[in-house]
C-alpha cells in the first residue's frame, strides 16, 4: 500500500512542523508513505474566490503528481474535500482514482489503518476545534444539526492519547470564520468570529485548541497571539504523534 | 476590505457588516439571540423521530411540484375559481403591485392592512401604493415597529430582531405615545394590540401572503403567530393574497409535512399557533389570489439553482447562520437575507447582489437545518463561479486569481515564490505587518515565516 502524502501549500511554507508530524506518525504506524516533490496546492484558492475555471494546471499538477499511489493523504479536511468534489483532469480515469483514494489524516487513521492504540501522550488541557469542511463535508463527526447518532473520529483518537484532557467550545461546532478568502474580504465577521470561538475556549481553560485545519488554526492563532493569549494552538497530527516523536 | 459596492450607493455586505459589528455588545446580543432560536429548533427536532425522513420527503414533494409546476398551478387555478376566487397572474413585480393598486381604486379604498408577506416585500408594493395615496398598515408586530422607523424587515420571520426593547419603546413613543423609557413589553405590546385593532376594524381590504397553495382544493394555508392575518381578513370585505409560484403542492395532505417542519424549523414550536385554511370568500366577501413570477421561472431554468425554489420561507438558515448571526440582515440589503437570500437574490439582479454569495464561509450548517434540504452552501460556491463568469468579481481579484493559478500549475514557480516570500517575511515584516493593506493583520498576527519549508526538510533529510 503505497501512500502519498499531500501537504497543502500554506503548511508546506508555513507549518513545516505539521507536515513533519504527518509524515513520521504515517511511518511509524508503518505506512509507506511517499513524498511527490512536485506538489503545490488544491486549487481551493481560486475555486472558492469564483475561479475554478482557472485551476485547471493546477489540478494537472496534482494528478500527475499522485496519479501512481494507492491512497492520498492530507492534514487538512478542507482541501481533501475540494479536491473530492472538484479534482477533474485530462486524464480522468487517474482525477476519478484520486478522488475516491483521498483521504483526511484522521479519517485515514480510523477508516483505512483501523488505529486502535496509539503509544501517544500528551497531558495538557485541550480544546476541540471542530473544522466545518471536515465535519459536515467529510463527515468526520456527527454535526449538531442533524438527529443521527454521535461520533467523532479525530475524538476517538485523541481518547487514545495518555494524560491528555479534551473539551468542547459550548458551540461544539460553529465555524471559526476563516472560510479562505472570507478571512479577508470580510475580515470583519471574520474575526469577530474567531473571538467568539476563543472565548468558549478560555471558559474550559484550556492551554492548547487543536483541531484537524491548519487553516482554521492559524486564524485562531493570529487572533490569540494579537490578544497577548498564552493559548496555543496545535493541528491533531503533532498530538497524536507527540510522543512517538519523542521516542525517535 | 470590500470588493463590491451595490450600484445603488448601497454599502456591500462586508461595508455594511462592519458597520453592524463596531456595536460589540449589540453584535453579541444579536448573535446570542438568534442562536437561543436554533437550540430551540434542535431541541424540537430531536423530539420528531423521523425528523430527517420529514425532510427528505418534503423536499421529493416540493421536488415534484417544481417539475411540474405548470399542470399544478393550472389546477390550482381551476379549483380556486370554482370556488369562487379570482385569480390574477404577475410576470413580475410591477405587474403585481399594479394589480393590487387596480383592485383597491376599483373599490375606491384608500387603506388597507396587511400581515407578512416576503413577496411584498420583494416586490417593493408598500412604497408603490404609498406612492399612489394608499395607507398601509403592515400588521405583523414586528413588521409594524420596522414600518414605524421607516426600515425593511432583517428576518423573514422576525422582522425586527435587530432592535432591543428599548428601541421599541422608543419608536411607540414617537408614534403611539407610550411613556418615555417604559420598556416593559407586556406594556409595549399592549398598546401595539390596541392600535392594530382599530386598523383591522376600519380597513376594508387585507392583505395576506400565502404558505402553502393546495393544486388539489384550490384552498391556501397562512401560517401566523399573532392571529393578525386573521383578524385583518374577517374585517375587510376584501381578502388579496398574493404568493410567489413556487409555493404550490400538490395534495391537502402534503401539508402534514410541511406543517410539522415549518415552525419546528423557523422558532422550534411544534406549530404556528394559527394555521388558517382559505377555500373561498365569505358571503358578501372578494377573494382574489395574485400568482407572482418575478424571476422565479428564469431560476427554475437554472440547473444549478432551481431547487432553491423548493424553500418555504422558516429561516433557520439565518438562524443558523454565523455570518448572518454576526451581520445582521440589513447587511444583505435585500427583501430576503440570510443564506437563502444569498443564492435567491443574484437571480434577481447578478450585479447589485454579486456580493451576497461572498457573504459565507461555506460551512455547510444552512444546508444541513434546511427542512426541504436544500444544498445551500453548495450553490453560494456555484454563484460564485457564475458571478466570476459573468464578470461581476472586482477585476483586482481576478488578477491575484490569476497570477496565484499562475504558481500553483508549476512547482518551481511555487518554490521559488514561497521561498522568496518567507524571505522576505523574515527580513522586513513590516511589509506585511500593515494594518492598511493587509487586511489579515488588522487584528491578527500573521502565522511565522519559518527559514525551512517541509519540501526543503524532506529532501535534506529523506531523500
Amino acid at each position: 500500500m503505497k501512500i502519498g502524502l499531500f501537504i497543502p501549500c500554506y503548511v508546506d511554507q508555513f507549518f513545516p512542523d505539521v507536515a513533519r508530524a504527518t509524515y513520521e506518525l504515517l511511518t511509524k504506524l508503518g505506512c509507506e508513505v511517499e513524498y511527490p516533490l512536485g506538489q503545490t496546492c488544491c486549487g481551493q484558492p481560486m475555486a472558492n474566490s469564483g475561479f475554478a475555471s482557472l485551476s485547471k494546471g493546477c489540478d494537472a499538477n496534482f494528478i500527475s503528481c499522485f496519479k501512481h499511489v494507492d491512497y492520498v493523504v492530507a492534514p487538512s479536511g478542507s482541501c481533501v474535500l475540494h479536491l473530492k468534489e472538484h479534482l477533474h483532469g485530462s486524464d480522468e480515469k487517474a482525477a476519478t482514482h484520486i478522488r475516491e483514494h483521498i483521504y483526511e489524516l484522521t479519517e485515514f487513521l480510523t477508516d483505512v489503518l483501523k488505529v486502535s492504540t496509539l503509544p501517544a501522550s500528551f497531558p495538557h488541557r485541550v480544546g476541540m476545534h471542530v473544522s466545518c469542511h471536515g465535519q459536515r463535508g467529510l463527515h468526520l463527526s456527527s454535526m449538531t444539526e442533524l438527529r443521527l447518532p454521535e461520533f467523532s473520529k479525530p475524538m476517538q483518537l485523541l481518547n487514545m492519547v495518555e494524560g491528555i484532557e479534551v473539551s468542547y467550545p459550548e458551540r461544539k461546532d460553529e465555524c471559526c470564520g476563516f472560510g479562505g478568502t472570507f478571512c479577508v474580504f470580510e475580515e470583519a465577521v471574520s474575526v469577530k468570529m474567531g473571538k467568539d470561538r476563543i472565548k468558549e475556549h478560555d471558559v474550559n481553560e484550556v492551554e492548547y485548541i487543536t483541531g484537524v485545519d491548519v487553516s482554521c488554526l492559524m486564524h485562531l492563532e493570529g487572533i490569540l497571539k494579537r490578544n497577548g493569549s498564552k493559548v496555543k494552538t496545535i493541528h491533531i497530527a503533532e498530538i497524536l504523534n507527540h510522543e512517538l516523536k519523542q521516542k525517535a | 476590505m470590500s470588493d463590491v459596492i451595490n450600484g445603488k450607493g448601497v454599502l456591500s455586505h462586508a461595508d455594511a457588516a462592519e458597520v453592524f459589528i463596531s456595536d460589540e455588545p449589540r453584535t453579541d446580543w444579536h448573535d446570542e439571540t438568534l442562536w437561543f432560536v436554533r437550540s430551540k429548533r434542535d431541541k424540537a427536532s430531536l423530539q420528531v423521530p423521523e425528523w430527517e425522513e420529514l425532510r427528505s420527503l418534503a423536499s421529493a414533494i416540493k421536488d415534484h411540484s417544481l417539475s411540474n409546476l405548470d399542470n399544478y398551478l393550472k389546477e390550482f387555478e381551476e379549483k380556486a375559481t370554482a370556488n369562487g376566487i379570482r385569480i390574477h397572474w404577475a410576470a413580475d413585480a410591477g405587474e403585481h403591485n399594479q394589480i393590487i393598486l387596480d383592485i383597491l381604486k376599483k373599490h375606491g379604498f384608500s387603506k388597507m392592512v396587511k400581515s407578512k408577506s416576503m413577496l411584498t416585500e420583494e416586490c417593493h408594493l408598500n412604497p408603490f401604493l404609498e406612492k399612489n395615496g394608499i395607507e398601509v398598515v403592515d400588521t405583523d408586530l414586528g413588521e409594524r415597529i420596522v414600518q414605524f422607523r421607516q426600515e425593511t424587515p432583517s428576518h423573514i420571520v422576525l422582522p425586527a430582531i435587530h432592535l432591543k426593547k428599548q428601541d421599541v419603546s422608543d419608536t411607540f413613543h414617537e408614534h403611539l405615545g407610550t411613556e418615555k423609557g417604559n420598556n416593559d413589553p407586556q406594556y409595549l405590546t399592549e398598546a401595539a394590540r390596541g392600535h392594530l385593532r382599530e386598523k383591522f376594524i376600519s380597513s376594508p381590504l387585507a392583505l395576506t401572503g400565502v404558505n402553502f397553495a393546495i393544486a388539489e382544493t384550490g384552498g391556501f394555508v397562512v401560517c401566523t403567530n399573532e392571529g393578525n392575518a386573521d383578524m385583518g381578513v374577517h374585517a375587510a370585505s376584501v381578502h388579496i393574497a398574493c404568493m410567489g409560484v413556487e409555493k404550490i403542492i400538490p395534495r391537502a395532505k402534503d401539508l402534514a409535512v410541511f406543517l410539522r417542519l415549518l415552525a419546528r424549523s423557523a422558532t422550534g414550536q411544534p406549530i404556528t399557533t394559527y394555521s388558517s385554511h382559505f377555500h373561498k370568500p365569505r358571503r358578501g366577501q372578494e377573494m382574489h389570489v395574485v400568482i407572482v413570477d418575478n424571476g422565479r421561472s428564469r431560476q427554475l431554468g437554472r440547473a444549478d439553482f432551481r431547487n432553491s425554489l423548493k424553500c418555504i420561507r422558516c429561516a433557520a438558515c439565518f438562524n443558523t447562520c454565523p455570518v448572518y448571526r454576526r451581520s445582521g440582515g440589513h447587511s444583505y440589503h435585500t427583501a430576503v437575507a440570510g443564506p437563502i437570500g444569498a443564492i435567491l437574490n443574484p437571480n434577481l439582479d447578478m450585479k447589485a447582489n454579486a456580493d451576497l454569495p461572498f457573504a459565507s464561509t461555506l460551512c455547510g450548517s444552512c444546508s444541513n437545518v434546511c427542512p426541504v434540504k436544500i444544498d445551500i452552501h453548495e450553490q453560494l460556491w456555484k454563484w460564485r463561479q457564475v458571478l466570476a463568469e459573468e464578470g461581476h468579481v472586482a477585476p483586482s481579484k481576478k488578477v491575484a486569481m490569476k497570477g496565484l493559478a499562475f504558481i500553483f500549475s508549476s512547482p518551481a514557480l511555487f518554490r521559488f515564490a514561497g521561498r522568496v516570500g518567507r524571505k522576505m517575511m523574515r527580513a522586513f515584516p513590516g511589509l506585511m505587518n500593515n494594518k492598511k493593506m493587509n487586511p489579515w493583520y488588522k487584528q491578527r498576527e500573521m502565522p511565522e515565516a519559518p527559514a525551512q519549508s517541509f519540501r526543503d526538510w524532506f529532501k535534506e533529510n529523506k531523500t
